[in-house]
């Protein structure tokens, strides 16, 4: 594995491999090493040593740093000033296996955002500026360091959530926000999917600002310390913690109808949220396969149905627009959780699954044959050997 | 003054025959190509700029859209698109052998979900269409730039629109789950939906602020949120810019995320009173305007909060808004600056560059310097939460000397703002206004990677040509 010090290392790296046309996997600290596609190459090249955060300035609601830095570094720098990452994204090691950190390039690189993403946006909303270096070694910047800029093509945009394979991203900027004082929820039980997304459709369509909302079946909330007996709908509020009492309260009487709140105390929610961030209601067995949906929310119960005849079980984030599945890792379940998303609308991942099954099936849906010839173009534009990462999204790229 | 490309002599000498091409593909009286009625698209928001297309088309639906760029594309014709016209970086401006695509008649609304939080809109909608078909029922589309009442959507989509909200809210990007577009070769693709987050690229992300550089947007999904109880405003008028600025980094420093934070400067706050009577003090040097959302006991609390917090600063005077007629007052008056400058002044140029909010008041104090050594008045308006300026140089475009200064003027605004950190354009867009400054932001190779992503999308390019980027020598 090559882990350079540098920029310009990467750069040489890079350069290097598209001379030799040799392909090269671009990992961080290899935490997601699990998702979507091997990479078959022979050559690992790290962004780890690229440390460090170089620029936070509170006030001005800016942070970047280097894309080695580990995550939970740049986490306890905005917990100094109390703020945070807007879009919540989740630690799951508890799904990929062994306890690794996350780097700064990979949370970028793979767009994971949390619960707080229905209501204030994806990692991918709040990258303000990228550096990265493309496939034929060159360094290409986008954005920058403020809040607002619209200055040519939205490259920070594309390369976020690429998975490495149109450029490495070597630091990134993002907007951060005032972490909330308070923090509270409410818990409706017994209820089924679709009346739950109901529920949460009704809290989400409130005036509150909740800002997480989802729907566990009993057999997922049975592990969340807190959620109790039964199927659990539950929605979040963050704010003053005047206001978390106000509008918890407000909603616990616009939403009587589906059955009678437990509240939920600050420590209490937050643990709540965290479980749910980290996917552990999921608890999928060695040798399952996972799976993340993303469809409009009424049709999350539907296809959670759907998904679950074929064999699969799953709960409802983001009031029911995504779904985690979990289940046997075999290519008759893949395709009928494809087969399921294309009936209701929506697009998945495939987050984890046996070697030989995430190696032979398409790990996302496959484009319209019109934007796949724009897609191979705009790869060739930024990596025209193919040397980085690839496979990993679409086979052949 | 910028230069526009030599038309296409072959597609000149063919033009009669590309207007009766044209004409079967859309409705009768879609196609104009009658020199009188080519007037008024002859410019957009930055009216110094003129050119008359060759023609004008205006498709109904995504299929005629589909159908009218594959013709202009197998006849090597460039292709504006327009929306209102209201860019004010001459982002619809023509070139005498193109044709504008307008996209006025495309302005149904095809679907509005609240339990989805969704609408599904043609490109032809204006934004404030968009929220005034759900107010009623306590729901918007958030980004809310200043031209709302006119700008549509597909049009924001294209430029990245903000407005005064986008701190809380986020931009445009930020407030779409899908887009319908048409590609140059004439292709109809979805990109997202109605869910959140596409898996594979963000072609979403890319496309939108591509200026019409990648595809036309006929659809948009966009994500519409319910309004929160109320919303009041403040103002907060003080001393100096530099005492304003560092209220502003007080507020944002405590924790408080106001809805909007809007500064004005002097010759702002006169020319927007002149116009809005909205109360806005005429002694100050610099004034906010401070939003708040929430329960009538919520804004108070934070109105409490932020006002203690500006009393620290010594102000000229503080002056909480008591109902919903006095905050709408004191956002007529900032929403129609654009228009009041324009009372004063014959002719401005509104500037959009962004810089770190630390550096507001030496910016402001270098616009000041700049100002007298053109002779040039400016009044400064901007969305001070995220540093996105808005300085209105007046000139009198009678006196080419005049425009010839205020250009100059403008460029050296927003080579400071890349000089401190900051980018030429935060919402506007580069179009042909700020293309030749490109150079000043990207180096040669990052500039040289967006345009081979334009190829990718645009291989003959023919989507709104002479824009963003810098002319190749030919």
């Amino acid at each position: 594995m090559s882990a350079p010090p540098d920029e310009a290392g990467i750069a040489d790296a890079i350069r290097e491999a598209a001379g030799r046309g040799e392909p090269l996997a671009i990992e961080g600290f290899a935490s997601k090493r699990g998702m979507l596609r091997p990479v078959q190459a022979a050559a690992t090249l790290s962004t780890r040593n690229l440390t460090g955060i170089t620029l936070y300035s509170p006030r001005e609601l800016i942070l970047s740093a280097r894309a080695g830095t580990p995550l939970a570094e740049i986490e306890a720098a905005l917990a100094e000033h109390n703020q945070h990452l807007i879009a919540e994204p989740p630690d799951l090691s508890g799904l990929f296996g062994e306890p690794v950190a996350q780097s700064w390039g990979g949370v970028v690189a793979t767009n994971l955002s949390g619960p707080r993403r229905i209501a204030w946006g994806a990692m991918r909303d709040h990258v303000m500026g990228i550096r990265a270096v493309n496939g034929r070694g060159e360094v290409i910047r986008s954005g920058g360091r403020v809040l607002k800029n619209v200055t040519g093509l939205d490259l920070a945009k594309l390369l976020t959530g690429s998975h490495g394979t149109l450029g490495v991203l070597t630091e990134i900027t993002v907007k951060v926000l005032p972490a909330p004082e308070g923090t509270g929820s409410l818990v409706i039980r017994g209820l089924d999917a679709t009346a739950g997304v109901a529920a949460l459709a009704a809290a989400l369509g409130s005036p509150f600002g909740v800002s997480g909302a989802a729907w566990l079946p009993a057999w997922a909330a049975a592990g969340v310390p807190a959620l109790g007996e039964g199927s659990a709908t539950v929605i979040r509020m963050e704010e003053f913690p005047s206001s978390v009492t106000y509008r918890l309260g407000r909603l616990v009487g616009d939403l009587a109808a589906f059955g009678a709140s437990a509240m939920l105390d600050d420590a209490a929610s937050r643990a709540v949220w965290s479980a749910i961030g980290r996917v552990d209601p999921l608890r999928p067995e060695a040798g399952e396969a996972v799976w993340l949906v993303s469809t409009r929310p009424s049709r999350g119960p539907a296809l959670l149905a759907a998904s679950e005849s074929a064999g699969a079980r799953g709960f409802l984030d983001w009031g029911g627009g995504r779904i985690w599945l979990a289940g046997p890792g075999s290519e008759a379940l893949h395709r009928a959780i494809g087969a399921a998303v294309r009936a209701q609308g929506g697009t998945w991942t495939l987050m984890r699954a046996p070697a030989p099954l995430r190696t032979a099936v398409d790990v996302v849906p496959a484009e319209a044959p019109a934007l796949a010839v724009i897609t191979r173009r705009v790869k060739a534009s930024l990596d025209p050997a193919g040397v980085l990462n690839p496979g990993r999204l679409y086979a052949g790229l | 003054m910028i230069s526009l490309p030599e038309p296409k002599a072959h597609v000149l000498a063919k033009r009669e025959e590309i207007i009766a091409g044209l004409r079967p593909l859309v409705p009768e009286s879609g196609v104009i190509a009658e020199a009188l009625r080519l007037r008024p698209y002859e410019t957009d928001g930055l009216s110094a700029y003129r050119q008359p297309p060759m023609a004008v088309v205006l498709p109904e639906t995504t299929e005629q859209l589909a159908a009218v760029l594959k013709y202009l594309h197998s006849h090597d014709v460039r292709v504006i698109p327009r929306g209102a016209g209201t860019s004010l970086s001459g982002g619809a401006l023509p070139l005498a052998d193109a044709v504008v695509v307008g996209m006025m008649r495309m302005n149904r609304i095809l679907e509005i979900d609240y339990a989805d939080r969704l609408a599904v809109v043609q490109a032809g909608v204006t934004n404030l269409g968009i929220t005034a078909a759900m107010q009623a029922d306590g729901f918007f589309y958030a980004p809310d730039p200043s031209s709302q009442l006119a700008c549509m959507i597909g049009g924001n989509v294209g430029m990245n629109s903000g407005g005064a909200h986008c701190l809380k809210y986020g931009v445009t990007a930020n407030n779409l789950l899908g887009l319908k577009i048409v590609t140059i070769e004439g292709d109809i693709l979805d990109i997202g939906g109605a869910h959140l987050d596409a898996a594979g690229y963000d072609w979403l992300g890319l496309l939108t602020g591509s200026e019409g550089q990648l595809a036309m947007v006929s659809e948009v999904t966009v994500r519409i949120l319910r309004a929160a109880e109320g919303q009041r405003a403040m103002l907060a008028a003080f001393r100096s810019n530099e005492v304003a600025g560092a209220c502003v980094d007080r507020i944002i420093g405590s924790g408080i995320i106001p809805v909007a934070l809007e500064f004005m400067d002097r010759p702002a706050i006169h020319a927007c009173e002149a116009f809005a009577h909205a109360g806005y003090p005429l002694d100050a040097e610099a004034m906010l305007i401070i939003e708040v959302e929430g329960s009538v006991a919520e804004q108070d609390e934070l109105l409490d909060r932020i006002r203690a917090m500006c009393a620290e600063f010594d102000p000229i005077s503080l002056k909480v808004s008591q109902s919903a007629e006095e905050s709408a007052a004191i956002w007529k008056g900032r929403k129609g600056a654009f228009g009041a400058v324009g009372r004063i002044s014959p002719d401005y140029l509104c500037m959009d560059g962004t810089i770190p909010t630390s550096r507001l008041p030496d910016v402001l104090a270098r616009i000041g310097e700049m100002s007298d050594s053109y002779g040039l008045k400016v009044a400064n308006i901007f969305h001070a939460g995220d540093g996105n300026l808005h300085p209105l140089i007046m000139f009198d475009a009678n006196d080419p000397e005049s425009f010839h200064s205020a250009e100059q003027f403008g460029a050296d605004i927003l080579k400071l703002c890349v000089e401190v950190g900051g980018c030429l354009t935060g919402e506007h867009g580069v179009g042909v206004e700020k293309r030749d400054l490109m150079g000043v932001q990207f180096t040669e190779t990052e500039l040289t990677q967006q345009r081979l992503i334009k190829s990718a999308f645009d291989p003959g390019w023919l989507l709104n040509p002479a824009k963003v980027f810098p002319l190749l020598a030919a």
